[in-house]
């Protein structure tokens, strides 16, 4: 399919999954560990929260708008759903319950405050995060839970594979809910008529507000689905870390925001992908890991992680100046 | 021809301000109409009532395939198969052009449409108009009259038998508005009516059947459409009988200002020369894409000449920057008076000042209010701007006001030479007027004047000489007393 | 009908709370309001343990830093822009000049004493000149939209902060630093004097110098402005190199306060220098805002914190109501233009 081929060289995924695989084979062949299942599933398990994240976020910016306030969800529906579980006598269905129905009601907060205040929605979930975290702190005291239910803790993980030595490679919770979050998020995006609807939004406003598109509901959706995706990443991270910290999260939502913009999302509303997001976080991820197992002092893998995106947000911005000048001459 | 849409005795008032009063209005199956008005005069509140997106006053009523409602919602007037194509167009960039024009199919139901059922409808809807165009493409890579077309089948693909285009011509060059007229042609054969709104009098008065003509929210009537003259349109319009006259002084003694030798501009403009002389009003007429703007903008420094010579008083000046056009004596008045020309959201004073803030400073280097407040109020003087309160948003300013603020701004960087281009866009016929007895009075003070437009009368009465641009060359020059506004089109359309 | 007589038109709908509704003298007005209405609450609440001379001196030491950092946030913001990256300059500069201080400038004679100390001080200006000229350059020529390019530039200087210092601390200047951080002149703190000092000379400039016109006017229209003969992208670099020297200012401050610098000082401070500018008045789209908006809207924060610190309330519920308070007053400027839009006029 040279079709095919040509115009995903074209697209900004074609380019970033170009500088994902260089980075690949690079870091494959520069360092011992990098290229091994055992790091590939470390990765994905230590990625799986700000990955989920990514998909929603990235859902909520294609929509036009931007969520700051989701980590502070996340802290807010891991606490409530553990405090319940350290509590009572349930299982998995309920604290998934729960994290989902705190996720969801302060993804809706946002879209009602966003939809009334006339405040852009940067401000109102800059607004919100305070408020959310604020409040969560002042309940909690800041008090850490360290001590979780047992059917919590062990978790569910499957043994895939042993290889010679008898280490056991394993499928986990992390992985489910990575995957799972991208796959809704595409089929959500590109099957489904609201996917569309989102993408109509962002791309204008006005346009999706005259064929009948109703505007506020869609922004409950949007929003709803950002919350969800925040409470469903929140349980797995808190599954991972062992422990519940109400401030553990919150002051990660700007690398989270990073991954998406890096995976080609405009915060002018109406373009991304979820394979450019997968792409984003995995360039991420593999440049912090490549460097740390380079021998480069952890300290500065900051530091490169900014040099990254600020070049590659002057790359996007250099290549859509000449789109828009090519424009400018079909015009003409 | 049976009528599609039978409007009787509608009115609308918002608080204490009629928008529309009594207005009768029929539109038959099938006919292209024409509704002229200037702006304020009701064109777009009545609109809104025909597409439901506002109520009409108690009373009035509508009939549509002899049914009888008091109002329409948005959703009912869809369903009736009215489709309104705003000037914006409402499309979406982001989108493929199959998916903009199927896009109704994304309303109803969860689960997608499927792309395959999108691009079969879409396919269908273009191919039932005959135009080409590629439907996975996206619609923010496309031209204007492209984007248009994509409009059109929208509203095809949504059964449309009546298509209202508001100002659909506004940014089209002739051929493309050529390859319209075609596909209005196309709808009517296919039963569909179309409904052109305009406030100038334009190419679509060529196939419209009739014209009904607003005024102040009142209708005058409704004429065939072969009986019309633009004059006569202008002066129904306006309530006033334009007169111009060629008046032109003698101006061969006049010292050349400005003078542009072979000045080119790859793929912009070849090869123009041209001489403007103290107190000389020039007209450059050239349709969208002929050059002119370009011209105008390589003239103010903004994308410098790759090659050629500009002289300032006969001295050669290299503009680089528009800063060293506008140190040169060279002012510029953008087409684009919204985005371009005007800071909307500002106060009238600050953009008054806005282009000669240097000399407004006092002491410390801080501006001076007093300055200021001298600089905004002679600028308001020179110019007749009627204004309550210069700190108001210009916003808040009619389109003629606004106008003059722009070149109030610009009269204030003491310019030798006055590029206009296309000054009169969005402004009301009366408002025109005092725009060109502006031009007129700064020519006879001696400011050198180009004025670009795609507007014949605009140059054959207010300009002392025209030249023609097509295709980023000039064309031919013409002595307005010499020729006639038919001959005039000819040379422009060749 | 003659030019001008648009009262046939019908009327545009109400402003709400976007760029019309945001106006500055009407946000001044509700702010004072809210000040009032707070602190008569608080004087039925806590009288004079709010109202007595130690809790007024804690809030004249705490509001400058954020002061500071709000003003960064502000011009910016004026420009139609955003700046990420104050807090990780602030530290940096701070970290330079605490470098600086601790390695050259703590022995010696007198002369070369104050010259060490002038080099510390010049280090840290030295590093956010460059800062904000890497953000200006970006954003202005290269067109990166400003929160994008910030939060490079934020990361990128973090990370170096943290690659130089592994993270930890550099403590230890000399008295005169320790005095601007904790000193008082006449009761009043230095720290006050210092925002006092910079507060007043930036209302000025960007009110009443051509270049806060430029900054006001291209934050509305930035095209316009460009076509009125105005570089437009020197403004905006100048926007971006001011908001970095301010940055390195408050990174002072904060180092002089706890008398040690840091990578990661200050960084909740970050997004709520958009909330007080915002509840300042200055418009998140651009274009509108002024100096006392901010000044009064940090003073209404101040209060709000202080007194729910001697309320014995965690400074974490004052960071939600910090939140609640830009929400609230949003909400009543909403209420307030919905319900003059279908009241009827007298």
């Amino acid at each position: 399919m040279p079709d095919f081929t040509k115009r995903l060289l074209h697209s900004h995924e074609g380019k970033l999954l170009l500088v994902v695989v260089v980075l690949f084979v690079f870091l494959s062949l520069a360092t011992r560990s990098f290229f091994s299942l055992q790091n590939m599933i470390d990765l994905l398990t230590s990625y799986s929260f700000s990955g989920m994240l990514a998909a929603g976020l990235l859902v909520v910016l294609i929509s036009g708008g931007i969520d700051i306030s989701f980590t502070a969800s996340a802290s807010v529906a891991q606490y409530v759903a553990m405090t319940v579980a350290n509590h009572f006598n349930v299982g998995w269905v309920e604290v998934i319950l729960i994290v989902a129905a705190v996720g969801i009601a302060c993804g809706l907060i946002n879209a009602v405050l966003i939809g009334t205040l006339g405040l852009s929605s940067i401000i109102v979930t800059i607004a919100t995060l305070n408020v959310f975290f604020g409040l969560l702190m002042f309940v909690t005291h800041g008090n850490e839970i360290f001590q979780l239910p047992d059917w919590f803790t062990n978790g569910a993980s499957w043994v895939v594979y042993t290889d010679k030595q008898g280490n056991p490679y394993i499928f986990n919770l992390q992985m489910i809910g990575l995957i799972g979050a991208f796959v809704v998020t595409a089929l959500l995006l590109t099957r489904t008529n609201i996917g569309r609807q989102i993408y109509a939004l962002g791309s204008n406003k006005d346009a999706a507000q005259r064929v009948g598109i109703k505007v506020f509901r869609l922004n409950l959706l949007v929003y709803g689905y950002m919350g969800f995706v925040a409470g469903m990443a929140s349980l797995i991270q808190a599954q991972d870390a062992q422990s519940v910290s109400p401030n553990a999260l919150v002051g990660r939502e700007l690398d989270v925001l990073a991954a998406v913009v890096l995976g080609g999302a405009s915060l002018m509303g109406g373009v991304g992908t979820v394979f450019g997001t997968i792409l984003g976080v995995m360039l991420l991820a593999f440049l912090q890991n490549g460097l740390l197992l380079l021998g480069v002092q952890s300290y500065w893998s900051e530091c490169f992680t900014g040099a990254v995106i600020l070049i590659a947000v002057s790359a996007l911005a250099l290549e859509r100046q000449r789109q828009r000048a090519g424009i400018r001459r079909v015009m003409a | 021809m049976p009528d599609f849409i039978s409007l009787t005795g509608i009115s609308k008032h918002f608080g204490g301000v009629t928008a529309l009063a009594d207005v009768d209005m029929t539109i038959g199956a099938g006919e292209v109409h024409c509704l002229a008005g200037e702006n304020g005069s009701g064109k777009s509140t009545l609109i809104k009532i025909i597409s439901g997106v506002q109520p009409p006053d108690a009373g009035g009523e509508i009939v549509i395939d002899g049914r009888l409602y008091t109002h329409l919602t948005p959703a009912e007037s869809t369903r009736i198969g009215i489709q309104v194509i705003y000037q914006d167009l409402s499309l979406f960039p982001d989108l493929t052009v199959a998916e903009n024009i199927a896009f109704a199919q994304h309303l109803r139901g969860f689960r997608g449409a499927g792309q395959r059922r999108l691009r079969s409808r879409a396919e269908a809807v273009v191919a039932r108009l005959g135009v080409a165009l590629d439907l996975d493409a996206l619609v923010g890579e496309l031209s204007i009259a492209q984007r248009q077309l994509v409009a059109i089948c929208r509203a095809l693909a949504a059964e449309a038998r009546l298509v209202i285009m508001d100002e659909p011509t506004a940014s089209l060059t002739r051929t493309e508005v050529d390859t319209l007229l075609d596909i209005t042609r196309e709808l009517k054969r296919r039963g569909i009516a179309v409904v052109f709104v305009s406030h100038r009098l334009d190419e679509v008065m060529e196939i419209a059947e009739r014209v009904t003509v607003l005024r102040d929210g009142r209708k005058l009537g409704t004429w065939d459409a072969q009986d019309m003259t633009p004059r006569r349109l202008g002066s129904l319009m306006t309530g006033h009988e334009f007169d111009y006259k060629v008046v032109v002084p003698d101006l061969s003694q006049a010292p050349v200002v400005l003078s542009v030798k072979a000045l080119s501009r790859r793929g912009d403009f070849q090869d123009v020369s041209l001489d403007i002389r103290q107190g000389e009003i020039l007209g450059v007429i050239g349709l969208l894409g002929s050059g002119r703007t370009e011209l105008a903008l390589s003239l103010f420094g903004m994308r410098p000449a790759d090659q050629g010579e500009i002289r300032m008083d006969g001295a050669p000046v290299h503009l680089t920057s528009n800063r060293a056009a506008i140190d040169h004596g060279i002012a510029y008045v953008s087409e684009d008076r919204l985005s371009l020309g005007l800071v909307l959201e500002q106060p009238i004073a600050s953009n008054i000042v806005l282009s000669t803030l240097d000399k407004l400073k006092g002491a410390g280097g801080l501006l001076s209010a007093d300055r200021r407040r001298q600089a905004v109020r002679q600028g308001i003087e020179q110019l007749g701007i009627k204004v309550s309160d210069p700190e108001n948003p210009v916003r808040t300013l009619s389109g003629g006001n606004q106008q003059r603020v722009v070149i109030a701004k610009w009269l204030a960087t003491q310019p030798r030479v006055l590029i206009l281009d296309s000054p009169t866009v969005g402004v009301d016929i009366n408002a025109k007027d005092g725009i060109y007895a502006i031009v007129k009075r700064l020519a006879a003070e001696g400011m050198a004047v180009m004025m670009i437009s795609d507007e014949i009368p605009e140059v054959l009465y207010h300009a002392h000489r025209i030249l023609v641009m097509q295709g980023g060359r000039v064309k031919g020059e013409f002595h307005p007393a010499d020729i006639t506004e038919t001959a005039l089109r000819e040379a422009i359309d060749a | 009908m003659s030019e001008g007589s648009v009262t046939t038109r019908p009327p545009p709908p109400a402003p709400v709370a976007s760029a019309a509704g945001w106006k500055p003298s009407p946000v001044l007005f509700r702010l004072v309001v809210l000040f009032l209405a707070l602190v008569a609450l608080f004087a039925v609440l806590l009288g004079h343990r709010l109202f007595n001379g130690a809790a007024i001196r804690s809030m004249a030491f705490q509001l400058p830093e954020l002061g500071i950092f709000a003003l960064a946030m502000m011009v910016p913001l004026l420009s139609g822009g955003l700046d990420l990256s104050i807090i990780a300059t602030a530290n940096l500069s701070a970290l330079a000049a605490a470098y600086v201080f601790t390695h050259f400038g703590l022995g010696g004679s007198g002369a070369s004493m104050v010259l060490w100390h002038i080099a510390a001080l010049a280090a840290a200006f030295g590093v956010a000149g460059l800062v904000g000229l890497l953000n200006g350059t970006v954003i202005a020529y290269l067109g990166v939209s400003p929160i994008l390019a910030t939060l490079g530039t934020m990361t990128m200087v973090k990370g170096i902060a943290v690659g130089l210092t592994h993270g930890g601390v550099i403590a230890g200047f000399p008295p005169f630093m320790v005095f601007i951080g904790n000193g008082l002149v006449f009761g009043v703190p230095v720290v006050l004097i210092v925002f006092a000092v910079i507060a007043i000379p930036m209302g000025v400039l960007l009110t009443r110098t051509s270049f806060g016109q430029r900054v006001t006017m291209l934050g509305s229209n930035l095209q316009a402005v460009r076509y009125s003969g105005i570089d437009t992208r020197r403004v905006l670099v100048r926007v971006y190199l001011i908001s970095a020297l301010l940055s390195a200012l408050a990174g002072l401050l904060m180092m002089a306060r706890f008398n040690s610098a840091n990578a990661a000082y200050g960084e909740s401070y970050l997004l709520i220098t958009i909330l007080a500018a915002v509840l300042g008045g200055i418009d998140p789209a651009g274009g509108f805002g002024k100096v006392s908006g901010l000044v009064m809207s940090l003073i209404v924060l101040q209060l709000v914190s202080t007194a729910a610190n001697l309320l014995n309330i965690s400074q974490f519920l004052s960071l939600a109501l910090w939140g609640a308070v830009l929400l609230g007053v949003a909400g009543v400027g909403r209420v307030w233009a919905w319900a003059r839009h279908f009241l009827p006029k007298r």
